[in-house]
């Protein structure tokens, strides 16, 4: 358990060390501290697949069963998927909305409640990693598409009322945010797609039947329709920029409801103590 | 040694002054020639722009050296020193350093941040290479200006933000289409600020030029320049779809263009944003274009804003400017200040004295059973040896120091024997006339 915590620390730390060189890169138009960011998150992201790798031995299953557990590896999903993005696009700008974001999802999962749950062993199946590791990527590409698309609408107003402050000059082009934020849509939707069915899958092995409408079903669900959506007005009518962008957020909350509200308001065996009473 | 500026410039003297003494740049070997042979001048640079003249001197009497400089511009310009009189500033020693750093990095430049001074304060030094006017301290001095305008560039985004109205417009565009490869521009109308608009674009990438004007063989003309295609005015904005940027001038006292149209124009480029820049006054553009969603519509006052902004920008950035150069500027006087002889005859012979004092240590404790007397001479014989070592080229440092070219010997001698630079002395100090 020490080393653990120990090597859990040092991950939150270098995402924090990270965070602080990419937004140093960002204000100061330093391409040097986003360079050695983007290494930094690297060795952060491994350092961080090792922590599951231990906790996986000593919990004897696949550790993203309690909230604490889920956080950390949210955050591990949105480096991993940003440092993907990065090779693309390298915008320091998404560096700086990625690493904050997964520095403060590492220590509100170090604030949350250490509990081992101990997973039911019907439960027990390989398609448990599988559903989860496709929804949480998923989610992680919604929240860069989240986040890209928030920046657009800044750029956007800047570039319409002609009045341009220090985020003027820090954010990227209107093409280029435009460009992330589809990218990020097109990598989260078939993810969040895989998750649902391999989710349903594992339902059938676990409860023999595919979909009970538990609130969760009913939640991902509909967020899946609005990403839909937002992808096939992309893809034929046209949608982009400003109109998209609005869209990609709205169509966040609807996640954000399904990932933390629906297990806080609503309950249903997604909960995440469910799984030691079930 | 004391570096010396006398000049003027676009901050103190107006135009009509500033070009009865500039030094046409095709003959400078005569004034360079000249001011070297100024009693107390030993090196000579000429700086001579539309914005400012500036002369550079080395002296070992920087006051006479500001009075000689300053008659020497007015005497060969056959002026009267009194009209010049009130527009001439000279700097001396620190000053004198700050204010040439700051020249060389565009702060003291009319839009600050613009590059121009520095190419041609590089000609300047050329000229004074060419001429053999420039020795070790103002060679030395001036390649530091340039990697400090060179540190400020990289260091700081003094000349990052566009200050003229048409590079605005391309930066305008970059923040809007990012690289402007393969994008098409429409010219409407044949104004002088538009054609200059959009040679920018096409230096950044712009592949199609579309041009419409009233008069067709106008258009045609100005799309030749740009290798581009001449649209009948009557149509043109059937050619609008094509188009992500549209450049328009034309002394129409109506819209050419209107929101409603261009609404339509979206809709056909399914929402790829338009990016309109209206130069035309009165405006040839519906200003309700700006409302839908994906054009960007800029007028005159618009690209005027701006230009303001980053006018702004750029004197936030002249202040990091100012702190790198203050660093510079120390780190010059303290070189400069190794080169004064006194202080580098004092720290040759302590570097000597530490030797023998050490050898005869040394030596000392190793012989045993000596009495004082044999102690003393010991003593005296080594001390003897490093006077008789150092006499000659003592002397000649002195030497050299009077006939002006002490500078090189007093460099070598600090190479040779690693002396230390006098960091605990003020460089204030330092710049009196030595007289050892």
């Amino acid at each position: 358990m020490g080393t653990m915590s120990l090597l859990f620390s040092i991950t939150t730390l270098i995402y924090l060390v990270a965070s602080i060189l990419y937004l140093v890169a960002m204000v100061g138009k330093q391409q040097q501290a986003s360079r050695v960011g983007r290494w930094t998150l690297l060795a952060g992201v491994v350092l961080h697949a090792t922590c599951f790798g231990l906790r996986h031995s000593t919990v004897g299953g696949t550790p993203v069963t309690s909230l604490q557990e889920s956080l950390a590896f949210f955050a591990w999903c949105l480096v991993l998927l940003f440092l993907l993005l990065d090779l693309r696009f390298r915008q320091s700008v998404m560096g700086a909305f990625a690493a904050p974001l997964a520095f403060l999802l590492m220590v509100a999962s170090a604030l949350s409640p250490d509990v081992v749950v101990q997973l039911n062993p019907v439960l027990r199946s390989w398609l448990f990693p599988v559903h989860i590791t496709f929804a949480f990527l998923g989610n992680a590409a919604f929240a860069l598409s989240f986040g890209s698309g928030v920046m657009y609408l800044i750029q956007n107003r800047m570039l319409k009322s002609k009045r341009f402050t220090g985020i003027y000059q820090l954010l990227p082009s209107l093409d280029v945010l435009d460009k992330v934020n589809y990218t990020c849509l097109s990598i989260g939707f078939p993810l969040m797609t895989l998750g649902i069915i391999s989710g349903a899958f594992w339902a059938n092995t676990a409860w023999g039947t595919y979909w009970q409408w538990d609130p969760k079903e009913v939640w991902a669900l509909l967020t899946w329709f609005l990403y839909a959506a937002l992808l096939h007005g992309r893809l034929t009518i046209g949608w982009r920029g400003r109109k998209a962008a609005i869209f990609s957020i709205i169509a966040f909350m609807f996640l954000l409801f399904t990932f933390f509200g629906v297990n806080l308001l609503l309950g249903g065996y997604h909960t995440f103590e469910a799984f030691a009473i079930l | 040694m004391n570096i010396v500026i006398v000049g003027l410039s676009h901050k103190t003297a107006p135009v009509e002054i500033r070009e009865i003494v500039a030094f046409p740049e095709t003959a400078m070997e005569v004034p360079l020639r000249q001011m070297l042979k100024l009693p107390a001048v030993t090196e000579a640079v000429i700086v001579s722009t539309c914005n400012r003249v500036e002369l550079y001197a080395i002296s070992r009497q920087p006051d006479a050296a500001v009075v000689e400089m300053k008659q020497f511009i007015a005497d060969f310009h056959d002026l009267k020193l009194e009209a010049l009189q009130d527009h001439f500033y000279a700097f001396e020693g620190t000053d004198a350093i700050q204010h040439v750093l700051r020249v060389a990095s565009s702060l003291d430049s009319m839009m600050v941040g613009e590059p121009q001074i520095l190419g041609q304060i590089k000609t300047a030094y050329g000229y004074a290479c060419e001429y053999k006017t420039v020795g070790l301290i103002l060679n030395r001095f001036l390649h530091k200006a340039f990697s400090v305008a060179k540190r400020v560039r990289t260091e700081t985004a003094i000349a990052s933000n566009a200050v003229s109205v048409s590079f605005a417009a391309v930066e305008l565009a970059r923040k809007i289409f990012d690289s402007l490869d393969n994008k098409t521009v429409m010219l409407i109308g044949a104004g002088e600020m538009c054609e200059l608009a959009a040679k920018h674009f096409v230096n950044h990438g712009v592949s199609k030029v579309l041009v419409t004007n009233r008069t067709f063989s106008r258009a045609e003309k100005l799309a030749e320049e740009f290798n581009g295609t001449a649209v009948n005015f009557d149509n043109f904005q059937e050619q609008l779809h094509r188009v992500d940027i549209v450049l328009s001038s034309t002394g129409a006292p109506d819209y050419v263009l209107d929101a409603k149209k261009l609404k339509q124009v979206c809709k056909e480029r399914r929402y790829k944003p338009t990016f309109l820049i209206d130069i035309a006054v009165p405006r040839d553009i519906d200003p309700a274009a700006n409302k839908l969603d994906s054009v960007y519509l800029y007028d005159v006052d618009d690209l005027q804003g701006v230009v303001q902004a980053n006018v702004k920008e750029r004197q936030k950035e002249s202040a990091k400017a100012e702190l790198i150069i203050a660093e510079e500027v120390n780190q010059f006087q303290s070189w400069l200040a190794t080169l004064e002889v006194k202080p580098t005859i004092v720290a040759l012979r302590q570097q000597l004295e530490e030797v023998r004092l050490a050898e005869v240590d040394k030596t000392l404790s190793s012989l045993s059973g000596l009495n004082d007397k044999e102690r003393k001479a010991i003593e005296s014989m080594t001390s003897a040896i490093v006077n008789k070592i150092l006499h000659q080229p003592t002397n000649v440092l002195k030497q050299a120091n009077n006939n002006g070219d002490g500078n090189l010997y007093i460099d070598a001698v600090r190479t040779l024997f690693d002396l230390p630079d006098p960091v605990d002395q003020k460089p204030d100090k330092s710049n009196n006339r030595s007289d050892i």
